[in-house]
């Protein structure tokens, strides 16, 4: 007789269903409390992985400057330095290194009036925001203790840029206390022009912050009429007013495509200079530089000594636990690349970028605003805004898959709307025939559609006054419909970009 | 005739790295060089040089996470290159950080309905944290000053001499004064009554520490709030409460629910808290948690605006990876309230294994208490032969970094060693560590002649002897530095 051995239910089912069997993609995921219970971390993993296949897809976002691919040998490296903790000093002493010599490396790269073995002054931080405030803090105490021991009040500083300045200047202004003061940009001028900039500077003016690659149209600001004028300025009136460059995007193009423009510290009037590792430094989001002419311009006031196991170390960040994994692979690209790589994968960013304008004016249905020299960038705006906007435009192309944003400029400017393309390492040549391809079929399709003005804008007429106060100009439906829809497209979308 | 062909010199690009020449150059430390070198050249060049920094795991002086499942490691190396800050382009990723700050605010018992999204925000660390709150106080705190017509130039902080540096950090940039509460040697935290007796009518805040850095305690905040209710009723200022639970805020809930120091105390406005430390994360995250809109003035806050969405966002950093938020959330839905007690009184188990270990030694004394964070922090009872600086350079021949500290003011005179029991800390390790603090003991011994068993002349001479022998020819051996003993 066969005793048949009683099958046993497993003691846990759940163990044995394949994810997609289990009951957990039944559950909601939770939202606003943590579950009680544990899950498999199989579950977990796919449960998130799959929720996140609905955000954009990195490469094809082509808003941003940040880096969106790195070679597969900086994500051994990467990997293997997740769970360093960059702060460490003392017990990763090689990574504490690695990010001197980046600073080294990059002051030089910038001209800072170093010798040859000298260490350079600077420090890596997670973007160019906090390179920011970093460098405005250092001119802030600067000016405070020079205006104490003049004697004069030091409570009202304040920092001059353009209007295209990017957000985190008005952080920094709002959030340590000084006032800001913006250089307006005009029609056809969509950078801080340097004449109105210093006739704005007085003796509260802590620096004059310009832009080497304007998020906005890639342009370079002229940073080397800005420091003559200055210096004139300076003469004139005993202030010492620095300057710093806002090289966040322009930093790493600059050196290699333009070599002879003189932007950086070869300009007596530059102190500090931040740029962003993660744009054309070429490392995946989280690390940015700002590096100081000299000891002198960063008061030792605002350097933490951090005693750790015995060894000091010198601080001065607003972040302190972070990773090391950016660090590590900047260095990876400066030797890795050198500085012909470097030059090689802008020019070719440059090529791309006029290849896409070319393609873009041969519709004939686009002004180009980005200039040729400057960050690889490709802004345009509609020459007939009346039947369609560039934010439509900006709309149609997601659905092909591009994620291309349409900005309205700020004042006083707010009336141009701006379409921008970012052209960056892993932007190809056939992408880029490929988007302009697409921006065709998009235009060409919003021939054939009705334009999306208010139907019902009733019998408006306005009244124009012009100069002898005589005419009365009666306006056609469209054009009123035309201007109430840039009315509210001003008021709702004209704001800040912010975009980097 | 044959004709030899003359042998080119093959191309650079065939040889293996360690072959290659580029191991021959030294790597550049001033200058970007000129050239490009190949990638796996770059990669093991790299690769090797950081061979020599200290082993993470080993690293017993740090709070931050260093290690996490490899299901965790898929999900972070897919999110490497998506900026978080894109809020637009990165909705599924913006939703499940508000859905971390939903989460940490109910575990911190925010006074929130059913379906309320709480107030806070994701940083890089607990730094970022504080200063974002610390901001937020100074400027309510001007606010209601200017308000009243009264001067606002001299805010100033009360918090504990113990506190961490970025409170100085914080204190040095945004123009604070600090007051700190100074310690006893008998007392390493903040205490309550000293600190309500500093308010004055420019605090902004005060700020107490859960879980504080050098020994695990925790201050008594319920007390805190209490003292400060009973002077602001006095006084009719409004000073208000942060609580800095940078390590604390992830093990209170598991394993003290009882204990009040959220946001079940009135006075407490908000709250940090390392997503990097016991939220099990690797290094980068930290959270901030308001206890309501108000506590947030709105002129901090700023509007950017993308692609027609209005994003509110209030952080110092703008552009960074988005890889952190995602793990932790990874980690909230995967442990959940039941994970994250186990994995806490896992390390509460193993810093009582590692405690009683020092104790039967007889050589130390004990100054962390049981009810706090999992570390032991622990002085030598007699310091006349050796020091605790000694004991930790000791132990770094055996690839363990514990690290060494004198406390701060008033307190200068103790030096503790401190172990921090993180998750990956299992108790086979905490065993080994105990065996290796007895071999140092021992080595120490030895080398300052201090002698228990009293010994012939002649044997404590060779003794001694034999030590520094061995003591120079490890030396040695440890400037080739290996990590790794277990």
């Amino acid at each position: 007789m066969a005793l048949s051995p009683r099958v046993r239910e497993p003691e846990n089912r759940e163990q044995l269903c394949c994810t997609f069997a289990s009951r957990y993609v039944r559950d909601s995921v939770p939202k606003f409390t943590m579950p009680e219970k544990s899950i498999p971390k199989d579950a977990a993993y796919q449960i998130i992985n799959d929720e996140l296949m609905l955000d954009g897809a990195p490469r094809l976002n082509l808003a941003s400057f940040v880096t969106t691919w790195m070679e597969p040998e900086v994500d051994k490296l990467i990997m293997a330095s997740l769970n360093k903790n960059y702060v460490d000093m003392d017990e990763y002493p090689v990574t504490t290194e690695l990010q001197n010599r980046c600073v080294n490396m990059i002051a030089h790269l910038f001209n800072a009036p170093i010798g040859e073995d000298e260490t350079a002054v600077g420090v890596g931080t997670v973007g160019s925001s906090e390179a920011i405030m970093l460098a405005g803090l250092a001119f802030k105490r600067k000016w405070q203790i020079k205006r104490k021991s003049e004697g004069k009040p030091y409570d009202k500083p304040n920092i001059v840029t353009g209007a295209n300045v990017q957000v985190c200047w008005e952080k920094f202004a709002r959030y340590f206390e000084v006032e800001l003061k913006e250089v307006k940009l005009s029609e056809g001028c969509y950078v801080m022009d340097p004449k109105k900039a210093v006739e704005l500077v007085d003796e509260n003016t802590i620096c004059v912050a310009a832009i080497l690659g304007s998020t906005l149209t890639g342009e370079f600001e002229d940073v080397k009429l800005l420091n003559e004028l200055l210096t004139e300025k300076n003469k004139e009136t005993g202030w010492d007013t620095p300057i710093h460059v806002d090289a966040a995007s322009g930093g790493f193009i600059a050196p290699f495509l333009s070599p002879d423009l003189v932007w950086d510290f070869r300009l007596p009037l530059v102190k500090s200079i931040n740029v962003s590792g993660h744009k054309y430094g070429l490392v995946y989001p989280g690390v940015g530089w700002v590096v100081w002419r000299s000891k002198d311009d960063l008061p030792d006031d605002l350097v933490f000594h951090i005693n750790y196991l015995g060894t000091d170390q010198p601080t001065f960040t607003l972040n302190f636990s972070k990773g090391s994994s950016q660090i590590i692979a900047q260095y990876y690209q400066f030797i890795r690349l050198g500085f012909e790589g470097y030059k090689n994968i802008m020019e070719n960013c440059m090529e791309n970028a006029r290849i896409l304008k070319e393609g873009i004016e041969r519709t004939g249905r686009f002004n180009i605003l980005s200039k040729d020299v400057g960050v690889p960038v490709v802004a345009m705006s509609l020459k007939d805004s009346s039947q369609h906007t560039v934010f439509e435009i900006s709309d149609h192309l997601r659905r092909f898959g591009w994620i291309v944003p349409a900005y309205s400029m700020p004042p006083d400017v707010q009336h141009v709307a701006v379409l921008r393309v970012v052209i960056r390492e892993d932007f190809s040549r056939s992408l880029a025939e490929r988007l302009m391809s697409d921006i065709e079929k998009v235009v060409q399709l919003l021939d054939i559609l009705p334009s999306p003005l208010p139907l019902k804008a009733a019998n408006v007429s306005t009244i124009a006054n012009d100069s002898d106060h005589h005419h009365k100009v009666k306006k056609s439906e469209m054009e009123i419909q035309a201007e109430v829809l840039e009315f509210w497209k001003r008021l709702v979308d004209g704001r800040r970009t912010g975009a980097c | 005739m044959a004709l030899s062909k003359t042998a080119t010199e093959t191309d650079g690009s065939v040889h293996s790295t360690f072959a290659s020449r580029y191991v021959r150059a030294p790597l550049p430390k001033f200058k970007m060089a000129e050239h490009s070198i190949a990638k796996e050249a770059a990669y093991q060049m790299i690769n090797d040089e950081l061979m020599l920094d200290g082993n993470p795991r080993l690293n017993l002086a740090s709070f931050v996470t260093t290690w996490m499942e490899p299901e965790c490691d898929k999900l972070i190396m897919s999110a490497i290159n998506k900026n978080f800050v894109d809020m637009d382009e990165y909705p599924v990723t913006t939703d499940l950080q508000n859905r971390c700050v939903n989460m940490i605010a109910h575990l911190f018992n925010a006074p929130l309905q059913e379906s309320e999204p709480a107030v806070g925000v994701g940083t890089v660390g607990s730094s970022e944290a504080i200063m974002l709150a610390g901001l937020a106080f100074k400027r309510k705190w001007q606010n209601r000053r200017k308000a009243e017509g009264k001067p606002i130039d001299k805010p100033n902080i009360v918090t504990g001499a113990n506190v961490q540096v970025c409170w100085e950090k914080f204190a040095r940039y945004f123009e604070v004064e600090l007051k700190e509460v100074k310690l006893r040697e008998d007392y390493f935290v903040m205490d309550p009554e000293k600190a309500v007796e500093m308010v004055d009518e420019n605090t902004i805040c005060v700020a107490a520490i859960l879980g504080s850095t050098l020994n695990g305690e925790f201050e008594d905040v319920k007390r805190l709030n209490d003292l400060l209710i009973e002077k602001n009723n006095e006084t009719g200022w409004d000073t208000t409460i942060h609580v800095d639970a940078a390590s604390g805020g992830f093990i209170a809930p598991f394993l003290y629910p009882d204990l009040e120091w959220d946001f079940r105390l009135p006075l407490v406005k908000s709250i940090n808290v390392s997503g990097h430390k016991y939220g099990l994360v690797y290094a980068g995250i930290g959270w901030v948690i308001w206890r309501s809109k108000d506590d947030l003035p709105d002129e901090l806050i700023f509007h950017i605006n993308y692609l027609g969405a209005d994003q509110p966002t209030f952080t110092l950093n703008f552009s960074k990876g988005s890889s952190q938020v995602i793990a932790q959330y990874y980690q909230l839905i995967r442990l959940g309230y039941e994970g994250y007690r186990n994995v806490m009184e896992n390390c509460r188990d193993n810093m009582i294994v590692l405690k009683e270990g020092l104790e039967i030694t007889g050589r130390f004394n004990i100054v962390s208490k049981d009810d706090g964070l999992p570390l032991v922090a622990f002085t030598l009872k007699d310091r006349s032969h050796f020091n605790e600086f000694q004991i930790s350079d000791f132990l770094k021949r055996y690839g363990w970094i514990v690290p060494a500290y004198t406390m701060p003011p008033d307190a200068q005179s103790i030096t503790v060693i401190r172990v921090v029991i993180r998750e990956d800390f299992s108790r086979t390790l905490a065993e080994r560590l105990v065996i290796d603090i007895q071999k140092v003991l021992h080595d120490l011994d030895l080398l300052s002649g201090h002698t228990v068993v009293k010994k012939s002349e002649h044997e404590t001479q060779k003794e001694i002897t034999t030590a520094w022998r061995k003591f120079v020819a490890d030396r040695k051996k440890m400037n080739l530095k290996t990590n790794g003993v277990c």
